[in-house]
């Protein structure tokens, strides 16, 4: 008995368009790869892999995506871990957890509910049982499940022998004396050898779902290339585990999840997470525009992946400066951009916080300059390693004074490369500074991701002045840092070392054209209105409505929801329930069609992972009476929870 | 015009004017708007007399500010300036000058904007050795927000802010600066206008970050700040002149003297005879260790300023933090060629699709 057959609800997830759901599980008689036992396809798996946080689940479900990806499944994941570096061991606190989702067909979220669990400890049993449905697969490292480890999170009874899990289909297995008795040939120390049990569990896994495993050794004698006897050892360990699954009799079936080759534009791919493409996308703006990338920044989970993934780029002309705080990071960046740099700042909210003085300056300076927010839990230090969307309105509002500032939020892991593009195409046409809304969700998270040719990607090239741009009236050739382009109201960029424009610009209000001081009243109105306008004014591509069936429902959302509200919306047309979905990728300003589209539905409803700061700014923007669905627990939405929503807004 | 002792070459980097400059060069059409009497028209006029020595092409200088009267000074200058917020000059300047090599980049602050609000960005600035002259305006008071008391103030002194007396130690921006690991450190006076630019010359040839304090006067909220060290009667006893490789001696005919207390290995002043006139200790800019620099910035007495020395306390050459940056972004590219943008997306983990 398995819990490891779709649903068609479920399954509704990933079938595009109104096509039904191919296939819930088939057999398939034993081959080869199965060892002579029984092998059964499915569509798509749920795995989670949980334990302490110093057992290495984060590497253990990084290599299981890896060879996923490699298989050419499509995929989503969902790290999970506590913001200390190695919480108490065996509590609950300490538990960390990587949550993969694949398929052979598309798929958005990295999944409600696991089909198979792996538990490395009690603890990790404990905190993860309530999100496993009945009939699930549960392998448990019963090695842990001793006296100490069980009453430390409040077991009074084993749960392997009580009968509490009566109703998941068990796997016990001693993943650590079993890792020790493969390596005992090593010569490693009984502690050395336990830390091989990930590796251990992973072949188990692997073994499962007839993952490709030449990747994971490769990558283990890569990263211990220094530690030759350390890389076998967990290269056995994994084989171990492989063969384990193969030979013994309480896993009696193997899985095949096949490539999603249908699911999938015709392209390269590679798995990608959020951070990283992220990443990727600055460094392709910087070629893309002709400028020098310099990231000022100070660290800050969950962002910090960014500052050392550009550190690692240096022959890309990358400079990346490692501030004394999270001001001078971005004042680095600003003063890289006055020198006619592409300049970056990367941090989470409270870092924004620190920096809101120097982003009102680059307002009135009017340079390009890009502030990446990966959101995390708030207020205050908050959840560092959680997921939420609050910092909304802070990017819009959060500064003294009339300070528009574009926002661009990107929808999925990957989709973070192509947001990073579009936020600096604002920043460089318009001088401005450009906030880049991401989460900790999309940051750790990842996905398959076509690889764009460089053909592909906008041109970004920008022209700096090189000479004077007003005659006065006695007919002197002068330059005015303050004269704008008549179309995007942009000012000129003029950098020292051009000779002639020698200008004097900052945060007091300019003269309008000479960029003079001036504490004039009207001028004062006029340049915080054109400030607005310039804002107002910046092109970006109409609201793209997916409404299929004329429905009178609306959902809209904006960032990292898109993947479960995505996942809702097929649920509920799946079971005939129209519905409308529009995602929000430009939030200031909103697309032009924005007030036309809400207006067109009865019903309008907001799923937010913050107390409704978007719908607070519809509401105030369209007078729409839009209602709001809102999550702060640190954890994205689940679909089937949005799809309960969604069906009742439908329905009122 | 003098040489430049730029023996890490930096200057080198910035262009060359192609025509002789004047002082009128570096005026901006701006009017200055300083109260009358200000102790920041002479040192704007300093820096603009001695900006054509360099013989640097105008556009290639920037003047950084943050927030305060002397941080209106960039818009005085005809060079390319950014007049900032408050305390951020530094950072700015660093983001400037570490993505620009061919800059001459200075930075202009006050008291208050460079050791309060803006302290860490300094201390980091000098501990980095960014390539970045910091004129230090030091009035000792807050004057654009009318007249509180200053992180450099005298304890006890009466302010709108503190009525019965601040309560707060001064700090000593060049203890401090030597204690933050700068390589170049100097003070001098707003109205010695000779003394002035000696320092702004030794500080323009520095490779790395220069902090000069400037001893300002505020003539509206705290006039006559640094009386004891301009006043011609008391100031041959108050001000001891550092030059390098000179004996330390000040007063009338150098009748005093600082020597190193054998017990404490401490400095002291004392009176030059024929018998201790052997121990007078020569100034030594340029030793490695910053010890003896620090004593001397301890001589002044805080509230009274009597043995103040000015000139340069330190001047020795360490790495600079631009220089560096710059050697890793070559090493990078010749070790690993050119940044290649599609290799870089491939990754080395890709599938392909076909249709």
């Amino acid at each position: 008995m398995t819990s490891q057959v779709s649903s068609p609800a479920e399954q509704a997830d990933g079938a595009g368009g109104a096509e039904p759901a191919v296939v819930g599980e088939q057999r398939t008689p034993p081959g080869p790869g199965g060892g002579g036992k029984e092998v059964r396809r499915l569509d798509r798996v749920i795995i989670r892999f949980a334990g302490d946080s110093g057992d290495g689940m984060q590497l253990t479900g990084d290599r299981f995506t890896s060879e996923t990806a490699a298989f050419g499944n499509d995929l989503s994941t969902l790290p999970n871990f506590p913001a200390e570096i190695r919480a108490p061991a065996g509590t609950l606190p300490g538990v960390s957890s990587f949550q993969l989702h694949f398929a052979d067909h598309d798929i958005l979220t990295p999944g409600d509910a696991p089909n198979v669990l792996v538990a490395m400890n009690p603890a990790a049993l404990k905190a993860n049982i309530a999100d496993v449905p009945r009939g699930a697969e549960i392998i448990i490292n019963t090695d842990e499940f001793t006296k100490r480890p069980m009453a430390k999170v409040g077991y009074e009874t084993s749960p392997l022998e009580d009968g509490s899990l009566g109703a998941y289909n068990i796997h016990p297995v001693p993943l650590t004396t079993l890792t020790v008795e493969a390596l005992k040939d090593f010569g490693l120390s009984r502690k050395e050898a336990e830390r091989s049990k990930n590796m251990f569990a992973l072949g188990l896994l692997s073994w499962m779902y007839h993952r490709p495993t030449e990747g994971t050794e490769d990558f283990l004698r890569r990263k211990f290339a220094k530690k030759p006897d350390i890389a076998e050892a967990n290269v056995a360990a994994f084989r171990a585990g492989w063969n384990f699954g193969e030979t013994t009799e309480d896993f009696a079936v193997s899985y095949e999840v096949a490539p999603a080759t249908r699911a999938f534009p015709t392209g390269t791919y590679r798995n990608i997470s959020g951070n990283l493409a992220l990443s990727y996308g600055l460094i392709a703006a910087g070629r893309q525009a002709g400028l020098p990338l310099y990231l000022g920044s100070y660290p800050i989970t969950p962002a910090s992946d960014i500052l050392h993934e550009l550190s690692r780029h240096k022959n890309f002309g990358v400079r990346t400066f490692q501030a004394e705080d999270e001001i001078a990071g971005i004042g680095a960046a600003l003063g890289a951009a006055f020198g006619g740099a592409l300049g970056v700042t990367t941090t989470s909210g409270p870092g924004v916080a620190l920096k809101s003085e120097t982003i009102g300056l680059a307002v009135s300076l009017e340079l390009p300059l890009l502030i990446v927010d990966i959101q995390r839990g708030g207020p205050s230090t908050g959840l560092p390693t959680k997921t939420e969307q609050a910092d909304l309105l802070q990017a819009m509002y959060g500064r003294n004074g009339e300070a528009p500032v574009p926002i661009v939020a990107p929808r999925t892991p990957a989709d973070c490369f192509a947001a990073a593009l579009d936020a600096a195409r604002i920043a460089l046409t318009y001088r401005t500074p450009v906030f880049l809304l991401s989460d900790g969700y999309l940051a750790n998270g990842s996905e398959p991701w076509r690889i764009p040719d460089q053909e592909e990607l906008p041109d970004l090239r920008v022209a700096f002045a090189d000479g004077p741009n007003h005659t006065l009236g006695d007919g002197t050739e002068v330059f005015w840092p303050y004269k704008r382009d008549p179309g995007t109201l942009a000012r000129p960029w003029a950098v020292p070392g051009t000779p002639g424009l020698e200008h004097r610009i900052g945060g007091i209000e300019k003269q309008d054209g000479t960029g003079n001081i001036s504490y004039d009243p009207a001028n004062h109105d006029l340049m915080v209105r054109t400030r607005q306008a310039k804002v107002d004014g910046i092109e970006v591509p109409d609201l793209e409505v997916d409404d299929p069936d004329g429905a009178r429902t609306l959902v809209i959302g904006w960032g990292s929801t898109y993947g479960p509200i995505t996942a809702a919306v097929r649920r509920l047309r799946y079971s005939g329930l129209p519905v409308a979905q529009a995602h929000l990728r430009h939030l200031n300003p909103f697309p032009g069609n924005l007030g036309e589209v809400l207006r067109r539905y009865d019903t309008v409803v907001v799923p937010e992972m913050n107390l409704g700061q978007l719908a607070t700014l519809l509401r105030a923007r369209y007078l729409v009476d839009a209602r709001s669905y809102t999550q702060v627990n640190g954890m994205p939405f689940k679909a089937e929870q949005l799809a309960k929503v969604l069906e009742e807004a439908i329905n009122d | 015009m003098t040489e430049a002792t730029d023996t890490a070459g930096l200057l080198s980097l910035v262009p060359r004017a192609e025509a002789r400059q004047s002082m009128k060069d570096f005026k901006s059409d701006q009017e200055v708007r300083w109260c009358p009497g200000c102790g920041d028209y002479a040192v704007l006029a300093a820096v603009q007399g001695f900006m054509p020595e360099l013989g640097l092409a105008r556009e290639n200088i920037v003047f950084v500010s943050g927030i305060g009267c002397s941080s209106r000074f960039p818009y005085y200058m005809n060079t390319y300036g950014m007049h900032s917020i408050h305390g951020r000059a530094p950072a700015i300047a660093t983001g400037l000058a570490t993505s620009r090599r061919d800059l001459s980049v200075w930075v202009v602050t006050g008291d208050g904007d460079a050791l309060s609000i803006g302290g860490n960005h300094l201390i980091h600035a000098l501990r980095r050795n960014v390539n970045l002259k910091i004129l230090l305006f030091n009035n000792r008071i807050y004057g654009l927000t009318k007249g509180q008391y200053s992180p450099t103030s005298e304890l006890g002194k009466i302010t709108k802010s503190t009525p019965m007396g601040s309560l707060d130690a001064p700090f000593n921006p060049v203890s401090l600066a030597l204690g933050a690991e700068a390589s170049f450190v100097a003070r001098t006076v707003d109205s010695d206008r000779k003394h002035l630019t000696e320092v702004l010359r030794a500080a323009a040839d520095h490779p790395g970050t220069a902090l000069v304090e400037i001893y300002q006067n505020c003539n509206i909220f705290n006039d006559g700040a640094f009386d004891a060290l301009k006043d011609k009667d008391r100031a041959e006893e108050a001000v001891i002149r550092l030059e390098h490789g000179q004996p330390i001696r000040f007063g009338a005919g150098g009748r005093k003297g600082v020597v190193r207390d054998p017990a404490t290995g401490d400095l002291e002043v004392v009176e030059v005879t024929a018998e201790n006139e052997a121990r007078v200790l020569v100034h030594d800019a340029r030793t490695a260790s910053p010890t003896t620099a620090f004593a001397l910035s301890r001589l002044a007495d805080p509230d009274t300023l009597h043995q103040t020395p000015i000139g340069v306390f330190r001047s020795v050459e360490r790495p600079v933090y631009d220089t560096l940056m710059a050697e890793q972004l070559e090493t990078a590219a010749a070790a690993k060629g050119e940044g290649d943008l599609a290799a870089l997306l491939a990754g080395n983990d890709t599938w392909t699709v076909v249709g």
